[in-house]
């Protein structure tokens, strides 16, 4: 079960350089991810679920943030102090990113075979010349992959002649052109309709399983982390509250903001809707010292404010970022 | 009923507190984002300089009576040097005086045309765009199009050589140029806005068409037109330059920088300094412009 | 007859909207986005119209609103026909009937603040006197949850829970008894959702109001809607309580939607439908396929389906569906053995 770990961030801090100094946007993430493993991170809008995916592939806007603390390895080296030429390697060669939204993540004046073929491209020219043809082939072997109808004419067509759902598979087919180690799918279904949603979902799962791929799901649905997930990170105001498998999770939460966040969702087998969370995600411009959670919790207590709590072992895989749990 | 009066009184108390409170933090933020480029910094120094320069010349200018019908025939022709600055021109005129002067003429210009200008077309392309492909923006547009149509300086010279040749008469033609510019931006922003929920919202609660032009629609297609202006104020001053540049701007001995540079073209290259000056200061003048035009931008964008 | 006229607060019948998006040799292409919508709305409920994007449900709110006119049929409130723009309505059919749109960053002018906001429908449909409307605004911002100094603040510096409250405040502001709610909470997080959702339905009891409530959300609509309608382009498929709905779903699209809906809880993963999985996309509404609109997606697709476009049965008492399986059985309704055999097909 415990793979070799593949990525591996320590106490990461990023900060946003906006007016009337740095919003503190991330404080003290950790989060791992193991070779073939499927993580889901959980959190609402403003958490900072983007914000760490893009750190890990050095996209952030460029000038505008500050790390002042923190390690992210991948494969054992802190991606924090490549070089540029091995960031650009990490990003076309190891990881890859699936986006939220496949109406702007697809270049609309070039077809989808040319853009399949130039993530191929650059994948792959560093070891050996890959020909027209070859790059033709294995582009309309991934678009088969993600079952797109006739790949042939997918493979001329232009993002504009395709709908949504179709678009997502496109960018998946991007994705799993060349081999990667790990996927970063940043809300892949939240666009689309529920049926189609479901449909871009099963379709990741069978292609992770079959290719070993480790992927990191990115998520504001806890029943899409349930289906999708083999872990969940539960992510809050730029801090992981709590980690577990889903039984484990879904059975067991302790962390008052995953339960909080539990109750709140609708079920189909009626019950009603509890009243949600009071409050809202701090001001990350000031935050409240120690933990980012205690304004909007029921049993806070003087500690909370000292400083942030930190993850702890209650269980095997349950890791929880709360003082209750020391007690 | 006390506990009401109450209640109103602190909101009102509440509200005057944090009016002033509310307005600092907001010029303080619109400046961070204004100064967030550096550049924008030394525009709006610029621009400083050249208002209060042209405000304050008679105070400033060390030869005031230069301005106007002026003859000193010792001084003519001197280089620049340390009794007249930038230099005198062949009747003994100190031009660095000169310089200051137009820009008075320069600013009042941009001013006058831009307030005209502005509103016209704004109003024009703010109706063109509520009432999108119906005849009433059919008919605004198309005449705006007209207008846009002709090379902007060859209508200006037209219309200025029609009339008398005079710092009035420039201005009317600039205006005439000027307007279709902001029908055509107020008209896309206008008919986006339009669409936007809020106006429909107005619109089935039974607001008045007033109400939605003037209240809903217009504040929010404001800030490009304001960006339009400040990087407008440059260009106005070009044309006028060029107006000025052929005689057909504001009229000897009153001092122009078109009007100069033509006039120092002449003495070209004995007098240098005659053409060169007037020439800089047009040239830093719209720097200043557009520096701070794009500050504004920068500062309109990012403060949304 | 007449107590049941009495008992709707709107009916919408035979509703249809086409949109003329061009022209084809054939003669103008239209967007057929409402095709014959037959509803009804009782006081005090909550009906729920389900469907996925390009579905028409949010056309339907927009033409019982008065942004569009219908192409036909007849949208009766409280019994008068108000089948037509709002600028041609009475100003007391605009001050009943209120919408709350999807994205509440777009329906709140940024440019203004809050008091100005929601002074407009007090301006327009009462005669307030400028002192009291000051204390109206406090009392309606009370009702959902927001402190006084709301009044002073503008939509962009507040968060996107609170602006969705500030325009459920203005749509109560004119006090009206008909609510539209298209989408309200689709933008926002479940946390905040959660607090919308049961502050709205805490109004409705104070307020007597009646929703329509337009979403893609099923599971939100279980615990929300007291009827379900289910659409699929253009046309509803299945109207139920949305008790039965969940338990006794009937149409095979009703079905996927189910299948389809990311659960948490083993009591949930057991109402789903195991047998339908979500196949093939909702095709353009430029093109509708013949017959029966989903006979390209179904997985129960019998002959006729692709042929003929079927009726609206009523299986059971207020249960209705749009099906051919169960046309067929409508017809052998005297053998009730049948019935049973066709269901467990289903299930």
């Amino acid at each position: 079960m415990d793979n070799k770990i593949l990525l591996e961030i320590k106490n990461l801090h990023v900060w946003y350089k906006v007016y009337g100094g740095y919003s503190k946007v991330l404080q003290g993430v950790n989060f791992l991810v193991r070779e073939g493993e499927r993580v889901g991170l959980v959190g609402e809008a403003g958490c900072g679920k983007t914000t760490t995916m893009k750190s890990i592939l050095q996209i952030l806007p460029p000038g505008d943030f500050h790390i002042p603390r923190g390690q992210i390895f991948y494969k054992g080296q802190d991606v924090l102090k490549m070089s540029f030429k091995e960031i650009q390697r990490l990003r076309s060669r190891e990881i890859a990113m699936i986006f939220q939204d496949p109406t702007t993540a697809l270049n609309p004046v070039f077809t989808i075979g040319n853009q399949i073929g130039d993530v191929i491209k650059y994948s792959t020219a560093f070891e050996e010349n890959v020909y027209k043809e070859k790059i033709k082939i294995q582009s309309i072997k991934a678009i088969k992959e993600v079952y797109l109808p006739d790949p042939e004419r997918i493979h001329i067509n232009y993002p504009f002649q395709l709908s949504g759902g179709m678009r997502q598979r496109v960018c998946i087919a991007m994705a799993i052109s060349s081999p990667r180690n790990l996927i970063i799918a940043d809300e892949p279904g939240t666009s689309l309709d529920v049926t189609i949603q479901d449909q871009i979902h099963r379709l990741l799962n069978k292609i992770v399983e079959k290719r070993n791929t480790a992927i990191i799901l990115i998520t504001h649905s806890l029943g899409v982390a349930k289906e999708m997930a083999d872990r969940i990170y539960v992510m809050y105001a730029g801090t992981i509250v709590e980690t577990a498998t889903p039984e484990v999770l879904f059975k067991n939460p302790v962390h008052p903001y995953t339960k909080g966040l539990l109750a709140s969702v609708p079920k189909i087998s009626g019950g009603g809707i509890a009243k949600g969370i009071p409050g809202k995600i701090p001001d990350y411009l000031n935050p409240p010292s120690g933990c980012r959670f205690q304004l909007r919790c029921e049993q806070e207590s003087p500690i909370c404010s000292e400083k942030p709590p930190q993850l702890f072992e209650i269980e095997k895989n349950h890791l929880v970022a709360c003082y209750l749990t020391k007690r | 009923m006390d506990n009401k009066e109450f209640r109103i009184a602190t909101i009102e108390k509440s509200r005057e507190e944090g009016k002033w409170h509310r307005f600092w933090d907001m010029i303080s933020r619109h400046w961070y984002h204004f100064s967030y480029n550096k550049l924008s910094i030394l525009g709006i120094s610029i621009v400083v300089l050249v208002i209060l320069l042209a405000i304050l010349a008679p105070c400033i200018a060390p030869y005031p009576a230069h301005a106007g019908p002026f003859v000193d025939f010792i001084n003519a022709g001197q280089p620049p040097g340390v009794k007249y600055w930038l230099g005198t021109d062949p009747i003994g005129r100190d031009i660095f005086t000169r310089i200051i002067f137009a820009f008075r003429g320069a600013l009042v210009m941009s001013i006058v045309v831009l307030a005209i200008a502005v509103p016209v077309g704004s109003l024009l392309g703010l109706i063109a765009g509520f009432y999108y492909k119906t005849i009433i923006d059919t008919i605004i547009m198309r005449i705006s199009d007209v207008f846009l149509s002709i090379p902007p300086l060859v209508l200006a010279l037209s219309v200025a050589a029609v009339l008398k040749p005079n710092l009035m008469n420039s201005m009317i033609a600039l205006t005439v140029m000027w307007w279709p510019w902001y029908t055509r931006l107020v008209y896309g922003m206008a008919s986006s806005v339009s669409n936007e929920y809020f106006v429909i919202a107005a619109d089935l609660t039974g607001a008045s068409k007033f109400h939605i032009l003037f209240r809903e629609i217009l504040p929010n297609c404001l800030s490009p037109v304001f960006t339009k202006m400040a990087l407008d104020v440059g260009w106005v001053i070009i044309f006028s330059a060029s107006l000025s540049f052929v005689g057909l701007g504001e009229q000897p001995p009153t001092p122009a920088l078109g009007q100069m540079v033509s006039d120092g073209a002449k003495y070209l290259p004995e007098l240098w300094w005659m053409c060169i000056f007037p020439a800089l200061a047009i040239i830093v003048m719209i720097l200043g412009f557009n520096l701070f035009g794009d500050g504004i931008r920068d500062m309109l964008q990012s403060s949304r | 007859m007449k107590q049941v006229i009495n008992n709707e607060i709107l009916k919408i019948e035979k509703l249809k909207k086409y949109f003329h998006v061009g022209k084809d040799k054939q003669g103008p292409i239209y967007v057929r986005a409402v095709d014959g919508v037959t509803l009804n709305i009782k006081y005090g409920e909550t009906l729920g119209l389900v469907g996925e994007s390009g579905s028409g449900k949010s056309t339907i709110a927009y033409t019982v609103v008065g942004m569009y006119r219908p192409t036909s049929g007849q949208i009766l409130f409280k019994g008068k026909n108000i089948g037509m723009e709002a600028s041609r309505r009475s100003l007391s059919s605009k001050k009943e009937i209120q919408i709350v749109f999807q994205d509440p960053g777009s329906s709140l002018n940024p440019r203004q603040t809050i008091e100005q906001i929601l002074a407009l429908p007090f301006r327009i449909h009462t005669q307030v006197p400028k002192k009291q409307l000051r204390e109206k605004m406090v009392k309606l911002l009370e009702k959902v949850e927001l402190s006084p100094d709301y009044l002073y603040k503008s939509p962009p510096s507040i968060g996107g829970g609170e602006k969705q409250m500030v325009a459920i405040a203005r749509a109560m502001a004119s006090n009206p008894s008909l609510i539209l709610l298209d989408e309200p909470t689709s933008a926002l997080d479940v946390s905040v959702q959660a607090k919308i959702i049961n502050k709205l339905i805490d109004l409705q009891k104070e307020m007597n109001l009646t929703y329509l409530f337009i979403t893609h959300d099923l599971s939100l609509m279980r615990n929300v809607a007291n009827r379900i309608a289910i659409m699929y382009l253009g046309k509803i498929c299945e109207v139920a309580e949305s008790v039965t709905f969940f338990e006794k779903p009937l149409h095979p699209y009703t079905q996927m939607l189910i299948s389809s809906v990311p659960v948490i809880s083993e009591e949930e993963e057991k109402l789903k439908p195991k047998k339908v999985i979500s196949i093939g996309e909702i095709p353009s509404p430029v093109n509708i396929p013949s017959g029966c609109s989903f006979h390209l997606r179904c997985p129960y697709k019998i002959p006729i389906c692709s042929k003929v476009d079927p009726e609206m049965i009523e299986f059971s008492p207020g249960h209705i569906v749009r099906c051919h399986l169960f046309a067929k059985l409508e017809n052998k309704k005297q053998q009730r053995s049948d019935l049973y055999e066709e269901e467990s097909v289903i299930y």
